[in-house]
């Protein structure tokens, strides 16, 4: 059992006790625990269960890296799943439960999974994918989910807010252990502006619970005096419970900080975003313990070596009764002689190293320690709980060897730098092969905007694992980064450190190191996934050679943890299988984020409202107010339609369609783009932005025009009216407007810089309303103040005047085939026309009409929309537009492109309508199927459908679509299968586009 | 997340103010022009390991389009310059010699 320690525990305050709960039950644990502390504190080893085989585990590790002891925390609101409990601080009134169970943790039914492990191994889903289709939807697929799976999903809206924090710093020192707080003192003394990151609550890192002396003084008191002076420098920033998730190009920094995680409710935001450029990045980072790969690795109470010492030393909580310590490394003998003055037996060091001299192995023999060299553990025996081990000899097949009963096990397989942040950007690894890891190259760091490297590491984070060597590295590290941000070096020398001397690692992978099949089926290399030796080197056996695809075949390293424990085992088992040097077999690429950071604080207060800026046109307010149903059109709503009473959409929109062809509609189009084009060469810029001839158009004229990208694609059209001699003002679509005012200005910035041409998007200052049918003139004649008359303002001409009081520019322009006029005022007094109109047309039975009535209305008369008619493949001769391209210029864009053989191709989809014979309406983007297979076995196509609408005016379904040499077959039948689930195909006829008043007689009138 | 100074405001812009605009000096085929130059205008790109001069716009600053002359790989700016040029100024290819010995040089 494990058991509280008094006189141990340096970061627990026991004059606090804390009450929490795990799987409903009520437990007590101290202020300063961590969850997973106050669980082992309270008896409570067994934490989760694993992913594929449902193992029961416990703890390995006692920080960011730990991949068994994740959690649901909280509920309702709050409720996080996949929550480390190494990393949680418990507070009061926290609620956990554990994952990956059914019905409990004690008692699993997917524990099965494990003696049907032989029937899931590595490449298992990959393998899957090969069977008949059938069994992956009845067998395979089932099983998987409800077997594999980590966390549930939370189901209700997260009850916190989040934020975003923009900063600027010469110098960023990540991670606040010795090395950093070294770092940042060195920086500062330059001058730098510094900023300190440290992932957890606590300053120091692990030289507190290691040992050694700084400066004369205990690690302990030296990070006091050290934080000290650094909060008193003004040139200095410390955060702690801030993890430096990535860094990217040019010196950008992500952090997280974890403001309230641990006081959940009290107001402030739960995470914060740092977005931070830094001059130089210092990563103090440190290193990982590396488990070691034998039989039963995972059971619960085997645990890194380092984090058996930390429970012990900073939380008072003594893992075992009687510990078997395995390594490779001196380092473990520390964790040997902590528990033994601490009062627990210590039954063996087993050390594979066949020859153990040393300072530390001396220590541990003279305190009565059993070390016994070149020994390994061949199993762990134990289900819930380490029972015994077997020791073995480790050059050996573990066959046989002395049982030893204990109930804990502390491991080290050496230590591995961490290396994730200096590799986001590019930094290189080198292997070093002494001291068995791979460590930032500093020759090849990733460099930055002035070309020079931009990441620095120091102490463990570079490899110098003792103390003496990591304070001399990181003192380094931090003079350089102050200088290479435009700081001075300082001259201040290190502090002086004393540690004990370590002799040399040496490296294992397996152990013992001829262990049999049977054994490798029970090392594990990744826990939160359950990959293990045997997997590894069956992906070797079956061809994976690269380290990226054996990952994503075996999916080691691919779990929340991001494998931090498991890649570097990982891939040294795959370099003994496939027998070639660790480093020709490289690492995994290392990406963003270190540990895994909140949606919430990705999204930060971009949420409800704050998600999206919305634009309102002037009548905004009045449309909510009077039933308006929303479409969002870019930023921008606009109304679909008007419900009024009990009708339905579809009702609406007939109702709006019919009373605008037969009495007159009002439609706000104030969203159209509106931009302005002026100078002298402003005709000549509209002839190249144009397929129309824009130069020509008399003053006071209104033409309408495509616009073509210079691949020859249609990308916009409108309407454009000449209203000066050197100015234009061209309409666009309303998602056009932003791009195609950035076109325009694309092409006079870096084509024609020298022509003289001036451009600005005027879309929001007028607001636009169109009055619409047959009644228009004599709404307009109602309101009064201008002859709008057929021989005054005839069609497609504008006129300047004011309307009812107010100053407006009137033009004669329709996208619906009915009399209609758009009138532009200052969008101030837009809400002030419309009501004006409004009332005039009370007495006409004037109704507002939403984009649906507009979209049904330009169908029936066969006008095209962009972005329903075209798709960027699509070009005006498609669509029969040749009209709209001008013969006598000699260029424009997209004129060149449209001569290429592809586009000239009478093969080409060209538009046509389609008339159902049932009536019905065809679903919007139906294929029409022709006949036989293409090289894929697909059915040959011939055609789709752009756009689809039931016409109250006709009473019928009408419908336009693009089909293979469309406008030849004119009358002829097509089928378009409907999808409804019945297999039905409706017939349609091959019909013209346009399908009410072909010879355009009502809107010119 | 690069940042580059835009030549017309002097700001320092983030990349997130910023639009990529792909290859610079490109000269423009219209009509008349063969096929094969015609398609070499509208597809034909360097996409280098190494320098490389690329169109950029102040797209949420003062809107303007600018050159930049950066690496692909170490992403060391060089240097940004006017729109308005059908070939980066002298001095800055000079500069960019001195700085990587091998590169072949601007087309």
């Amino acid at each position: 059992m494990s058991a509280r320690l008094e006189g141990y525990g340096r970061l627990i305050d026991r004059s606090q006790r804390v009450s929490f709960q795990f799987n409903g039950k009520r437990l007590r644990g101290y202020a300063g625990d961590t969850l997973a502390s106050a669980l082992m504190g309270a008896g409570q080893l067994v934490l989760g269960r694993s992913f594929k085989y449902h193992r029961p585990r416990g703890a390995v590790a006692s920080g960011g890296e730990e991949p068994n002891a994740l959690i649901g925390l909280g509920r309702d609101g709050r409720f996080e799943p996949d929550q480390r409990a190494t990393t949680t601080e418990l507070f009061d009134g926290l609620e956990a439960v554990s994952q990956n169970h059914w019905p409990s943790l004690a008692f699993d039914v997917g524990e099965l999974n494990t003696l049907a492990a032989r029937v899931l191994p590595a490449g298992f889903y990959y393998k899957t994918f090969m069977a008949p289709r059938g069994a992956w939807v009845k067998i395979f697929e089932p099983f998987i989910r409800m077997s594999a799976g980590l966390g549930r999903v939370p189901e209700t809206a997260d009850a916190d807010r989040y934020e975003y924090l923009y900063a600027h710093y010469d110098v960023v020192v990540v991670g606040g252990g010795v090395a950093g707080l070294v770092a940042a003192r060195a920086a500062a003394a330059g001058g730098a502006k510094v900023l300190v990151l440290e992932q957890s609550a606590h300053w120091g890192g692990r030289a507190p619970v290691d040992g050694g002396e700084i400066d004369g003084l205990a690690p302990d008191n030296w990070v006091k005096t050290a934080l000290e002076d650094l909060e008193k420098a003004p040139n200095v920033t410390l955060r702690n419970r801030a993890m430096a998730a990535g860094v990217y190009d040019h010196g950008y920094l992500l952090a997280y900080e974890r403001v309230a995680d641990h006081t959940p409710g009290d107001g402030r935001p739960r995470h914060r975003l740092w977005r931070i450029r830094a001059g130089r990045i210092v990563t103090a980072t440190g290193a990982l313990e590396r488990p070691l790969a034998f039989a039963g690795n995972d059971v619960p109470g085997v645990m890194l070596a380092s984090a058996m010492r930390d429970y012990l030393v900073n939380w008072g909580v003594a893992v075992g009764q009687r510990i078997v310590v395995v390594t490779n490394n001196d380092d473990a003998y520390r964790t040997a002689l902590a528990m033994q003055a601490a009062g627990r037996e210590v039954a063996a060091v087993l050390d594979a190293r066949e020859r153990v001299t040393g300072a530390l192995p001396d220590a541990a023999r003279a305190a009565g320690i059993d070390v016994r060299e070149g020994h390994a553990i061949a199993e762990v025996r134990g289900h819930s709980r380490v029972k015994s081990v077997l020791a073995a000899r480790q050059k050996g097949a573990g066959k046989a060897g002395e049982e030893i009963a204990c109930d804990a096990v502390a491991m080290s397989g050496g230590w591995s730098p961490v290396v994730h942040l200096w590799s986001h950007c590019g930094g290189k690894l080198l292997w070093d092969d002494d001291a068995a890891m791979f460590r930032p190259d500093p020759d090849r760091a990733p460099t930055g905007a002035d070309g020079a490297g931009f990441v620095l590491t120091a102490g463990a984070a570079s490899g110098a694992l003792r103390l003496d060597a990591t304070l001399a590295d990181a003192h380094a590290a931090g003079k350089a980064a102050a200088k290479g941000a435009g700081g001075k070096a300082t001259r201040k020398a290190a502090p002086k450190a004393v540690c004990e001397p370590e002799a040399a690692i040496e490296p294992v992978w397996i152990m013992p190191a001829e262990a049999g099949p049977e054994k490798r089926m029970k090392m594990w290399l990744d826990y939160q996934n359950d990959v293990k030796v045997s997997d590894v080197q069956l992906a070797a056996r079956e061809g994976y050679e690269s380290v990226e695809h054996t990952k994503r075949y075996t999916t080691l390293g691919m779990a929340t943890d991001q494998g931090k424990l498991s890649n570097i085992n990982g891939l040294a088992v795959l370099s003994q299988a496939l027998h070639k040097p660790i480093p020709e077999t490289g690492t995994t690429t290392f990406r963003p984020p270190y540990t895994p950071i909140s949606f919430g604080a990705i999204a930060g207060e971009a949420r409800g409202d704050l998600f999206q800026p919305l634009r309102r046109t002037a009548m905004h307010e009045w449309h909510e107010a009077n039933g308006a149903f929303w479409e969002p059109v870019g930023h921008w709503r606009r109304p679909y339609c008007y419900l009024r009473g009990g009708e339905s959409h579809a009702e609406a929109v007939a109702r709006e369609v019919s009373n605008t062809r037969e009495n007159v509609g009002l439609l706000d189009a104030s969203t159209l783009g509106k931009i302005l084009v002026k100078g002298p060469d402003a005709g000549r810029f509209l002839d190249m932005m144009y397929t129309n001839m824009m130069s020509t158009l008399p003053v006071g004229k209104c033409r309408y025009g495509l616009m073509c990208s210079e691949n020859g694609f249609l990308i916009d059209d409108g309407v454009v009216a000449r209203v000066g001699e050197d100015e234009w003002l061209c309409h666009t679509t309303t998602g056009g407007a932003d791009r195609i005012h950035g076109h325009m200005e694309e092409w006079l910035q870096t084509e024609w810089w020298d022509w003289k041409v001036y451009t600005a998007n005027l879309t929001e200052q007028y607001a636009q309303i169109a009055v619409v049918g047959p009644k228009a003139r004599q709404v307009l004649q109602a309101v009064g103040g201008m002859d709008v008359s057929k021989e005054a303002l005839p069609f497609m001409q504008w006129k300047d005047g004011r309307l009812g009081g107010l100053p407006v520019r009137i033009y004669r322009i329709s996208f619906s085939g009915e009399l209609s006029y758009e009138i532009a005022v200052d969008a101030n007094l837009g809400q002030g026309l419309w009501d004006r109109l409004r009332e005039a047309g009370m007495g006409f039975g004037m109704m507002p009409y939403g984009t649906e009535a507009l979209h049904v209305l330009r169908a029936e008369k066969g006008f095209i929309m962009i972005g329903d008619e075209t798709d960027g493949t699509v070009i005006p001769q498609d669509l029969g537009l040749n009209w709209a391209l001008s013969k006598k210029k000699d260029d424009y864009l997209g004129k060149r492109a449209q001569e290429r053989s592809h586009m000239a191709d009478p093969e080409r989809w060209r538009l046509v309508g389609l008339e159902t014979t049932d009536s019905s309406v065809l679903p919007d983007g139906a294929y029409i199927p022709a006949h036989g297979k293409n090289a894929n076995g697909q059915q040959n196509t011939q055609g789709r459908v752009t756009s689809t609408y039931y016409s109250p005016t006709l009473g019928r379904g009408i419908a336009m679509a693009l089909i293979h040499r469309g406008p030849e077959r004119m009358g002829e039948t097509v089928g378009v299968p409907v999808h409804d689930g019945t297999g039905r195909v409706v017939e349609a006829k091959i019909v013209e586009t346009c399908f009410y008043d072909k010879e355009g007689a009502k809107q010119d009138v | 997340m690069l940042i580059l100074e835009c030549p017309y405001c002097g700001v320092m812009a983030d990349e997130t103010e910023l639009a990529a605009g792909g290859e610079a000096h490109l000269k423009r085929e219209g009509p008349g022009s063969s096929d094969a130059d015609f398609e070499a205008y509208l597809f034909d790109r360097m996409n280098p390991k190494g320098v490389h001069f690329e169109r950029w716009r102040h797209a949420s600053g003062c809107g303007k389009w600018f050159h930049a002359a950066r690496n692909t790989v170490t992403l060391e700016v060089y240097g940004t310059y006017s729109a308005q040029v059908s070939e980066p100024p002298k001095a800055l290819v000079t500069a960019i010699k001195r700085k990587v010995p091998g590169w072949e040089g601007w087309m």
